[in-house]
């Protein structure tokens, strides 16, 4: 980009206006969160009084003590972790050979392979035959019912599968040569030589299943399976009607507007954690996101 | 895409051999090959099972559908479930709402990561520039349950922090959530919070790819950075931004109907109710499986239909089809 001391006053001052404007931005952005954490760690009355703006008033753990003293928080805390892991896995598992069989130019049919796959992006039975689905072959209310019937998406797999045929003929010869079969091809040629697109795909899964509520919503019924979104809802559900009823439950140290903000908080933190590392690679995951079939 | 299934085969001799000749070859080639077919195979079944079988069990669209006679089971009833659906008041309200709702933030929604990435390219200043992006992305990665609770916390009458500011300034508290004409503002409002950081992600990569000579001329030219935006940046990326606009339209009926059902209640439905949230209280909250599958099955096939002609024209004016 242009040189800085070809700036003229004008410019100048269009820098500087933009990068006021970014801030502002950026600030209400972020106010959101900070306004929650400082919900979730002020006293219930001065919560439930709406005097809290950006810190705590009344500094108090009280409303962390009552969540994480809460066994359903920590069953569907776990039950997040098992989705998201077992469902990111089982993903893969599926995904990355069926996108490898799909780039194979040798694949018979393959033409029709890939239209069956990118037919499922443009029509979609909806959600009643989907739920109809469920609850005919058996599946609902279970963990593995869960991670299977959401295992794959076309977007994914086409995304994968671009890549795969991205990558020149010539690096998987050598391993041939050796003798290595079609999986052996896959896993020592293919996936090293692709790790940004299945870092992208992780990523996109991991988000898709720690966020997801709304099939775990409608599809378990036995509370000790449900994930922490959908024991977020139920919280959050009874601070609504409260609100309706005028009945918020003021207790000295918490409220239900500070457990709340609490479970948030807690939900929100592995995501933070995690932030950092997957950053780098969404610029490049949404780079070949733009490139469909 | 070019279809090199046969490709193999062609290239080997023998191909003139009779009828038999032909099923040697390909009795050789699954020998050969049966490796990917087994790759294949479990994505396959994947999709006969979870995406192709409901698609077989839309019929209940068509059908008066009862738990224990199951979806092959039950009668044919024809297109009444569709006829009730055009004489409801509350599938036109669904309908109406869904349009409403995605036209406005298309409208205002769509302009937001424009203006962002334009932003954040006049920034100079590196470290400014990634922390800023860094927290704008943030709230993409954020549950819509999470988006809800803050909705909730904010806007809550006596608690929230809009009322609040609203008290300080000498207004009345307003209960938003349950006041019909506040939903949309307030469900678009979250929408471009959410996304539109996120969004800015596919337009500063198309400006990453302008020649960069051409603001090289400019500054010979003596433009102001100003006019190197409007003048080059803004044409250089228009072609992604058309792309982005048909795409959206493309997907006119994909309302984020998850975050409608954690923020609307009975008496905001009169503004927030889509045709999905329709789907799920007749549907799965109210087990009119058949009706609620019509509905679904109405919004399919619009939506294909948008689809469809979004790829169309995207083909017509660039010469990249999106898929």
């Amino acid at each position: 980009m242009a040189n800085m001391n070809l700036y003229s006053r004008g410019d100048k001052m269009f820098v500087r206006l933009n990068m006021l404007l970014i801030a502002i931005f950026t600030i209400s952005t972020l106010y959101p969160f900070i306004y929650i954490a400082a919900v979730s760690l002020s006293e219930g009355s001065a919560a439930s009084a709406g005097t809290v703006f950006w810190r705590p008033i009344g500094l108090t753990l009280a409303a962390y003590d009552y969540v994480l003293a809460e066994p359903l928080f920590w069953s569907s805390y776990r039950n997040t972790f098992i989705y998201t892991f077992g469902g990111t896995f089982v993903s893969m598992l599926i995904i990355v050979p069926g996108a490898y069989a799909l780039s194979k130019p040798q694949l018979f049919g393959r033409r029709y392979f890939n239209l069956f796959v990118a037919f499922t992006m443009w029509f979609n039975a909806g959600l009643i035959p989907f739920f109809l689905n469920m609850r005919d072959l058996n599946l609902m209310d279970s963990y593995f019912g869960l991670i299977i019937a959401f295992a794959c998406n076309a977007f994914n797999i086409i995304l994968l599968r671009n890549f795969f045929e991205s990558i020149p003929q010539s690096f998987e010869e050598a391993a041939r040569m050796d003798g290595a079969n079609e999986f052996q091809v896959l896993w020592k040629v293919y996936m090293p030589l692709s790790k940004p697109a299945l870092a992208t795909i992780i990523l996109f899964c991991m988000v898709a299943r720690w966020n997801g509520f709304f099939w775990a919503m409608v599809l378990l019924k036995d509370e000790q399976k449900i994930p922490l979104q959908v024991y977020l809802r139920q919280v959050i559900a009874t601070l609504a009607d409260d609100e309706e009823f005028g009945l918020s439950i003021i207790d000295a140290t918490y409220s239900v507007e500070t457990v709340t903000a609490a479970i948030m908080v807690c939900s929100i933190i592995p995501v933070m954690i995690f932030y950092p590392f997957i950053q780098k690679y969404f610029n490049k995951g949404i780079m070949l996101g733009g490139v469909k079939e | 895409m070019v279809d090199h299934t046969s490709s193999a085969a062609v290239n080997e001799p023998g191909r003139e051999v009779a009828q038999d000749g032909h099923w040697i070859r390909i009795v050789d080639h699954f020998k050969r090959e049966w490796q990917i077919y087994v790759m294949l195979l479990p994505m396959i079944l994947w999709f006969v099972v979870f995406l192709y079988k409901p698609m077989y069990g839309l019929q209940v669209a068509f059908k008066d559908y009862s738990i224990f006679r199951g979806v092959a089971g039950s009668p044919w009833i024809g297109f009444e479930h569709f006829e009730t659906l055009l004489y409801s008041d509350q599938f036109a309200r669904a309908l109406k709402n869904t349009f409403m709702i995605s036209m406005l933030s298309l409208c205002f929604g769509f302009p937001v990561p424009i203006i962002l990435a334009l932003m954040f390219n006049e920034i100079t200043n590196q470290l400014f520039k990634r922390t800023s992006q860094t927290i704008v992305y943030l709230p993409h990665f954020i549950s819509t349950v999470i988006i809800a609770g803050i909705v909730i916390t904010a806007f809550s009458p006596s608690a929230g922090i809009v009322n609040q500011f609203l008290q300080w300034l000498g207004i009345e508290p307003i209960y938003f959530l349950i006041k019909p004409e506040w939903f949309r503002p307030i469900f678009i409002g979250s929408g471009i919070w959410q996304e539109a950081g996120f969004s800015s992600i596919v337009f500063l990569a198309a400006i990453a790819g302008v020649n960069p000579s051409l603001y090289e001329s400019a500054v010979i030219d003596g433009a102001s950075r100003w006019q190197m935006m409007w003048k080059i940046t803004l044409p250089s990326i228009l072609p992604t931004i058309i792309i982005m606009l048909i795409i959206r339209i493309g997907n006119l009926l994909e309302v984020g109907f998850e975050l409608i059902i954690l923020l609307y209640q009975p008496a905001t439905y009169e503004t927030a109710d889509v045709i999905n949230t329709f789907i799920y209280r007749q549907g799965i909250q109210g087990a009119q499986y058949d009706l609620a599958a019509a509905a679904g099955l109405f919004n399919a096939v619009v939506a294909f239909v948008l689809v469809m002609t979004a790829n169309t024209i995207s083909r017509r004016l660039s010469n990249t089809s999106l898929w």
